[in-house]
């Protein structure tokens, strides 16, 4: 218990540090922030997938929530910043509690059913006759709160508070218990622990990050449109991050991120095509050779990965 | 009045034509009990076949339906051999198929923008042959017709494989029982391969019915396909063929409803009946009793 301390006080200062450093050597701020921002969805995506199973293609949702969240109360109700980032996260929270039913699904039913539902709010933000809240499809203007480094130090602390969530899961009880709810959940509830609170809890939490992430996103950007912060792209991304490096650790996400969003920073921008392509393969091979990604090569070894 | 039957009408149209798209999905699932994801994907392939067949080559759509059937033919039995046997022997097939259908499927969609760009790709709705019908004094566009008819022989053959061929018995004893079914001496791998080309094959066909029936094809509409072809087969009932026809009725006349009455909503269709049928009866309109949800 002790070195899970040591060793997840180290993963905290290094991830502070590599993203207070590379600011100030890497002229572009914008591919940190969106690695940050990358990192944080997949530990959110690893709360919901590593502990319980559950895999959400329509986690963007969350994430288009919080950004709309952020607009809507900066715009309409004249929140100052700080407030409107948080109450923008809280938006997303509220529709995942909307969304909680599809918990009831499982396996590729949930995935597809959440898909749905994000392209659901989707096409609710973007359709026209929504226009006195959320502008429909003409998309929003933030340019009165735009600053880009307050913002980014924001998605820095978020980054590492929600890493710290995933370790402290990992290693309580909460966090136990949804692994024996993942293995078999009739037995889970024999043994007394609530499944059904204990599901909602971590799916409410793993949507409070990705919705704070897009409404710092959000902030950040200044200008969006319902079709950039609801790309289906963006679930894909958190996933096959997560799925790389491996859920239910704490390295894995980060690693992942770290690796894949870095080589698509030098091959898949200009190109995004064979960036598609090498990660289509990738999903492919992982599923057929290391379904457990990456870290498990580690742990076969008898390695403990945090 | 006369909107009101022209919208029931091209939903029945439709309809039929979105349970042909979808029923090889649901073929596969039920044969297999896997999620082909890239089944959209692969419809949209068709549909670039079809397209490409008839602007560069001049070759019309039915001539390239036959090839594409064969083409399919042998991708499904190859990517049956390839993948499916290993998948099925994992803890969690289903999940897996999932993950790893949803690799093909971005692997298909980029290579398909490599190879046509991301621009909508049209052709001229004649191109089917001109058929006139009309039906309570309304018109309907030959191409619908056409692909009405094609889609009800499809179907009908796959039922009459199913139901009155040695191979289709076989196949629906391994969508009863697997086990039992390969404990019964039924070659497993033989006959499943072949009902994972057969969903392909029928993916192609309501591909190169695709560009006369929904306008544009670009690389990407293949995830749109895939959930329309979720969202049908999940309102019919997984697993069941005759459900699926339900469900793209269901499906198709519901669209054209929303399109003709309220147009800026018609989009979410597919995804709020998904949603409203999972969470209000999971098993499908024909589904007798609860899935392992």
């Amino acid at each position: 218990m002790r070195k899970n301390k040591l060793s997840n006080a180290i993963i905290l200062v290094v991830l502070a540090v590599l993203f207070i450093l590379t600011p100030l050597l890497y002229p572009n701020q914008s591919v940190p922030f969106q690695m940050m921002a990358f990192m944080t969805l997949a530990q959110g995506i690893n709360l919901l997938y590593g502990f319980t199973g559950y895999l959400p293609f329509g986690y963007v949702g969350f994430f288009g929530s919080g950004a709309y969240g952020v607009s809507i109360l900066v715009l309409l109700l004249h929140w100052s910043v700080i407030p409107a980032v948080i109450g923008g996260g809280l938006f997303a929270v509220v529709v995942a509690l909307l969304l909680s039913p599809l918990l009831r699904l499982s396996g590729a039913y949930f995935s597809i059913g959440s898909l749905a539902a994000s392209e659901i709010v989707y096409y609710v933000v973007s359709n026209p006759n929504m226009q006195n809240i959320t502008q429909g499809p003409y998309g929003i203007n933030l340019a009165g709160i735009y600053d880009p480094n307050t913002s980014y130090y924001a998605m820095l602390v978020i980054l590492l508070i929600f890493t710290a969530v995933v370790m402290y899961v990992k290693n309580s009880t909460f966090g136990m218990s949804l692994l024996a709810i993942k293995e078999d959940p009739v037995s889970a509830a024999m043994a007394g622990i609530n499944v059904v609170r204990r599901r909602v809890a971590i799916w409410l939490v793993s949507a409070f990050a990705a919705g704070l992430v897009g409404a710092v996103y959000g902030w950040y950007v200044s200008v969006f449109y319902p079709s950039s912060v609801f790309d289906l792209t963006i679930s894909i991304f958190a996933i096959v991050f997560t799925l790389f490096g491996g859920g239910g650790t704490v390295l894995g996400p980060i690693v992942g991120t770290i690796v894949l969003y870095g080589l698509y920073n030098t091959i898949g921008v200009s190109s995004p095509q064979y960036f598609q392509l090498i990660y289509g393969l990738l999903i492919v091979v992982l599923v057929m050779f290391l379904p457990q990604g990456l870290t498990s090569l580690l742990k076969r070894r008898g390695i403990n990965v945090p | 009045m006369s909107t009101f039957l022209f919208a029931v009408v091209s939903g029945i149209l439709f309809g039929v034509f979105f349970s042909l798209m979808a029923i090889g999905l649901n073929f596969a699932f039920g044969v297999m009990k896997i999620v082909n994801l890239a089944h959209g994907d692969f419809v949209m392939l068709g549909a670039f076949g079809a397209y490409y067949a008839l602007s560069t080559f001049g070759i019309n759509p039915f001539e390239t339906m036959i090839m594409e059937i064969v083409v399919f033919l042998v991708v499904g039995v190859a990517l049956y051999y390839g993948i499916i046997p290993r998948l099925l022997r994992s803890d969690d097939p289903e999940m897996l198929s999932l993950i790893l259908f949803f690799g093909i499927s971005q692997v298909i969609e980029a290579l398909a923008t490599l190879a046509f760009g991301t621009n909508p790709v049209t052709l001229p709705t004649n191109a089917l042959g001109q058929l006139s019908f009309q039906l309570f004094g309304q018109a309907f566009e030959s191409s619908w017709v056409i692909s009405f008819l094609v889609s009800v022989v499809a179907i009908g053959l796959l039922y009459v494989y199913l139901y009155k061929t040695k191979m289709g018995i076989a196949t629906r004893a391994i969508m009863a029982n697997r086990d039992e079914a390969a404990a019964s001496g039924i070659d497993v791998n033989r006959i499943s391969a072949i009902a994972f080309g057969i969903a392909l094959v029928l993916a192609a066909i309501a591909g190169t019915l695709t560009p006369f029936m929904l306008g544009g094809i670009y690389p990407s509409v293949g995830v749109n396909l895939t959930i329309t072809s979720f969202s049908i087969i999940v309102i019919g009932s997984l697993g069941n063929p005759i459900g699926t026809v339900v469900g793209g009725l269901v499906y198709g006349l519901s669209l054209l409803l929303m399109q003709t009455y309220l147009s800026s909503w018609a989009n979410m269709v597919p995804y709020v009946l998904l949603i409203l049928i999972l969470l209000i009866k999971p098993s499908g309109l024909l589904g007798k009793g609860a899935r392992n949800a």
